[in-house]
């Protein structure tokens, strides 16, 4: 990258904070940075508060907690507790894939809430939930638990929901998990996938350590891969055909005996590390089960991590990786004679929540794209310097981006393509710029694996060549 | 292998794949599944009759209801304003969850800021999230107005807008003088209908409060909470156009949820003008074109002398007729020739398509008074309304609801239910189906469940594009939703007929 490329960015940032308020330019300069190959960190601080009437990106815990965590698990009665709105709002947004059949065995797609009224403000909502747990027993026998996802309120009225989790859970005879996840906990989403975990440790992980399991020396947990589009199955194929077995899928399109398993695999394979990386060290630290990242998106990195997999087994898993590379290397050559041609040297900027801002960056890659701006909703430190793997020099780093900032940095350094969410996606197709949601993969996928990739290809082909962006401009107004 | 680079699977087609059901199939093993027997049972019970009265029996439980909360409405009103921010005192997340919603909706961003309070702000009070919010809203986005609303935090400590607005503009971070429209919203009250009802009327009293009315002759009409605010907007703005009369539309989204690609995003846009908002106290009259979206409005601009009419959601002929009816009534406009024709096109066209609709059942369910209206349409083309659910409708609509029934021959099987949600509509369904379903996105689970194929006629429309941009309110609107209809039933009967090819007809 030029010196010249820099000192621009730099500038960019510089113009873009003159807009706020003294204190709020002083606080947000330090979230943005132009990336300097070879530090260790993006040199941007994360993980704190965002800043009031600045229109962050970001969510809550609630949305962390039920939306990410523990949402996808399927044969759970996932009950937003308080008013109507959190999960309404939430209702089948995040399309994390599952089999079984709705309202039978399966509960994902329902929104189901105790929709806490004033009276229940004022006289507290134990008995509610209590009461509401046996009308769940009723309606929905086949469940094999229910979750209790606090809203803002819960927190503020001093309802003991944990007391009323532990009676029923002794009643019903399943799993009741009380999630402290209010809104107002934390700084963004990335609490409440914490508090997601730990409940997930004490009320189901650390219960079941002594259910009886037989397990191979080949089991392996996936952790953290929400199934959003089907990517935990696309994910799942190749690790069971290099000879692994896959005991449970942590959290998309899992059973609770999934999430009880545990403490029995071998390897946690882990790809979301910001949203599940508390439940790898507990399991770590308790059972004595090493975890590893990886990474499947792209054909670059998916034979680097089924490689870096097969190593930790014996030479029947290490051959079952490069059978399963030769298998699809074809196939992903073909998909990158197709579209590389076509979006090789397109510039890219990413706004994403906690992993995707870096994991995607070599799978565009692949494609010949760069990456020339990216950033995170809710990263920690460590995300950051796991950053560095991934981006260039020079790179554009933007932590806990405002729509404002995002705006100016799109409308300067005018991208080929924006991956970021739906928030994000209308205001920037407005501007010309061609979009692609990569939190719900815009209504594609899977991503991930091979056969994501192509998926991945053709779409971001798609969007970057579609005939549309030749039209913005009025010919008569056309320069 | 079930990919290649020649015909690229995705998701809708990749995992019928043999390898992916193969997959699903062993992945069963480690599921702790239910036996299939188990499974087979509880699916075929949850039809039943005994489940429904089960699922009736239900108190605390809530499950698929069809209304989202107060402040969503709030944002949706502001947002019809002239360069109006929308601004949620709360959690953070409360906003995301508005934008989303609304956005995923409209296909079209949707702005509005919050005051992020987190645990430190719900144990000493939102009063600084206040402060530097308005101020840092005020400097970054340069509205001219901010729309501050409450979410369930703000709510439940009893932060007090009005001081601590007071207490922002002592502390210099808004101009003295600067519009700041205010509303607890308490998304444990209502729904997101009381919500618009809530910021409209705070709008109002921004601009109306402390001067004297001078009764002019215009009309203020107020929209309430609608999905197809874009085209019914503008509809609206062509038939009082039509008609000769002056008018303010009391939050108008129409632009700010509709901007175009060209190269550039515009944060604002459109909107009912600030001016117009304070000459709007002089109008002759408020119309309120869902009633319960106006209740507080439309008493406020009582309050002030001006003539109030509340219609819900004028849709199909009668609906329609009453609202120009009510409209030259008022301003003393002639209902001119030209809508006329049109409703003489619209009569038409029901004629035209009367053999197909005609003894036809369906249910209905959404806000109240799109319920109501729609229902009303149904009733006028001899069609047979069969079960008629709103969420957030009260006694008071069911009343209405009964009264409408009762008023013609066909209302006869009509079945209201007040206050309940999707889950128990699957119930109604299950037992006492009707032919069509006639809802929102939400309802494809039901259309799925019970094979009842689903009409999208109400907001939200996430899994359909552009719906809103089309009018469905008034003489064209109706014939919008006439085709709408009877696309579905005719593409039903296409289906089920090609099955034979007995009765597979060219002409219909």
């Amino acid at each position: 990258m030029t010196v010249d490329v820099k000192a621009e960015r730099k500038a960019l940032i510089e113009e873009v904070l003159k807009e706020y308020p003294e204190k709020t330019a002083k606080k947000r300069a330090k979230h943005l940075n132009v990336y300097e190959e070879g530090k260790p960190d993006c040199g941007v601080k994360s993980n704190v508060k965002s800043i009031p009437g600045v229109m962050t990106v970001r969510g809550c815990a609630y949305a962390g907690a039920k939306g990410v965590v523990w949402g996808p698990v399927k044969d759970m009665v996932h009950v937003s507790h308080g008013p109507v709105g959190c999960g309404h709002y939430s209702w089948s947004q995040r399309r994390n894939y599952s089999t079984g059949i709705t309202g039978v065995n399966s509960w994902v797609t329902m929104q189901v809430t105790s929709d806490f009224q004033e009276k229940d403000i004022v006289f507290g909502g134990d008995k509610k939930l209590d009461k509401l747990i046996n009308e769940i027993e009723t309606l929905f026998p086949l469940n094999n638990g229910v979750s209790v996802m606090s809203e803002c309120p819960i927190g503020l009225i001093g309802d003991d929901i944990e007391a009323v989790a532990k009676k029923k859970a002794k009643e019903i005879g399943k799993v009741v998990a009380p999630v402290r996840c209010e809104g107002f906990r934390g700084v963004s989403q990335s609490l409440g996938h914490h508090i997601a975990n730990d409940v997930m440790r004490d009320y189901v992980v650390d219960k079941a350590a002594d259910k009886p399991f037989e397990g191979t020396p080949y089991d392996v947990v996936i952790v953290g891969d929400y199934n959003i589009g089907g990517d935990a199955w696309a994910s799942r194929i190749l690790l069971e055909e290099m000879g692994l077995r896959v005991i449970a899928q942590w959290s998309g399109d899992a059973s609770v005996a999934e999430m009880e398993r545990g403490s029995k695999a071998k390897l946690n394979l882990i790809h979301c590390y910001r949203s599940m990386n508390y439940i790898c060290r507990h399991m770590e630290e308790k059972y004595g089960i090493p975890w590893m990242e990886y990474n499947f998106f792209g054909p670059s990195q998916i034979a680097k991590s089924l490689r870096a997999i097969a190593e930790q087994f014996d030479d029947k898993i290490k051959d079952g990786a490069e059978r399963v590379i030769a298998k699809y290397q074809p196939m992903a050559d073909a998909i990158l004679a197709k579209y590389k041609p076509r979006l090789e040297g397109k510039r890219i900027m990413l706004y994403v929540g906690g992993l995707r801002p870096r994991h995607v960056a070599d799978a565009y890659g692949d494609l010949g794209m760069e990456v020339i701006g990216t950033g995170y909703e809710f990263a920690h430190g460590d995300d950051y310097q796991r950053t560095t793997k991934y981006v260039k020099d020079g790179t554009l780093i933007y932590d806990d981006v405002s729509e404002f900032e995002l705006e100016k940095f799109i409308e300067r350094l005018q991208p080929d393509l924006v991956g970021s969410g739906i928030k994000e996606k209308y205001g920037t197709q407005k501007m010309g710029v061609p979009f692609r949601q990569l939190h719900s993969w815009d209504y594609s996928g899977p991503y991930h694996g091979y056969d994501g990739f192509a998926i991945f290809a053709r779409d971001m082909d798609l969007a970057v060549n579609s005939p549309v962006w030749g039209l913005t401009k009025a010919p008569w107004k056309a320069a | 292998m079930p990919q290649s680079a020649e015909k690229i699977k995705d998701h809708s087609t990749l995992f019928n794949e043999p390898e992916y059901k193969q997959l699903m199939e062993n992945k069963k093993q480690f599921e702790g599944c239910h036996p299939q027997e188990a499974i087979d049972q509880q699916a075929a019970y949850i039809n039943t009759w005994e489940y429904r009265e089960k699922n009736f029996a239900r108190e605390a439980l809530t499950v698929n209801p069809a209304k989202a909360c107060q402040p969503l409405g709030a944002v949706f009103a502001g947002a019809g304003f002239e360069r109006t921010l929308s601004f949620n005192h709360g959690s953070q997340g409360c906003t995301a969850y508005f934008r989303s919603h609304l956005t995923r909706h409209f296909k079209e961003p949707c702005s509005a800021v919050s005051t992020s309070m987190t645990e430190d702000a719900a144990v000493f009070g939102g009063l600084q999230n206040m402060i530097d919010g308005l101020n840092n809203a005020y400097h970054v986005y340069k509205p001219k107005m901010i729309a501050v609303s409450t979410t369930c935090i703000a709510e439940v400590i009893g932060d007090d807008l009005n001081a601590f607005i007071r207490n922002a503009r002592e502390k210099g971070s808004i101009p003295e003088d600067f519009p700041v429209a205010y509303a607890h919203t308490p998304s444990f009250v209502g729904s997101h209908i009381v919500g618009y009802d809530a910021m409209v009327k705070a709008v109002l009293t921004t601009f109306w409060e402390g001067r004297e009315r001078k009764a002019g002759t215009a009309i203020n009409i107020i929209p309430g909470f609608d999905g197809y605010a874009v085209g019914n907007n503008r509809e609206l703005k062509r038939i009082l156009n039509e008609m000769g009369v002056e008018y303010t539309i009391l939050s108008d989204v129409s632009d700010v949820f509709d901007t175009p690609t060209d190269g550039t995003f515009r944060m604002f846009d459109g909107g009912t003008k600030l001016d117009d908002v304070a000459a709007a106290l002089d109008a002759k009259a408020t119309f309120g074109l869902q009633k319960y979206c106006s209740d507080k409005s439309l008493e406020y601009a009582a309050s002030k002398g001006q003539d109030v009419a509340a219609f819900h959601y004028p849709l199909g002929v009668g609906a329609t007729d009453e609202f120009l009816v009510k409209l030259s009534a008022i301003t003393g406009k002639a209902i001119p020739e030209s809508l006329e024709r049109e409703r003489g096109r619209l009569v038409d066209a029901m004629a035209d398509s009367n053999a197909w609709i005609h003894g036809k059942t369906f249910s209905v369910y959404g806000d109240p008074d799109f319920v109501y209206g729609m229902t009303r349409f149904l009733l006028e083309m001899g069609a047979e309304p069969i079960h008629l659910l709103s969420t957030n409708g009260g006694k008071e609509w069911a009343a209405e609801m009964d009264t409408l029934l009762k008023s013609s021959p066909y209302g006869v099987k009509g079945q209201v239910w007040a206050g309940k949600d999707l889950w128990h509509m699957r119930s109604l369904l299950a037992t006492e189906p009707s032919e069509f379903l006639i809802g929102n996105s939400y309802g494809k689970y039901l259309e799925r469940d019970l094979g009842i194929p689903l009409i999208r006629l109400t907001f939200p429309i996430f899994d359909r594009h552009h719906h809103h941009r089309f009018p469905v309110l008034g003489y064209q609107g109706g014939l919008a939703v006439l085709r709408t209809i009877l696309d579905k039933i005719l593409d039903v009967l296409d289906v089920e007929t090609a099955k034979t090819g007995i009765s597979y007809d060219l002409v219909r």
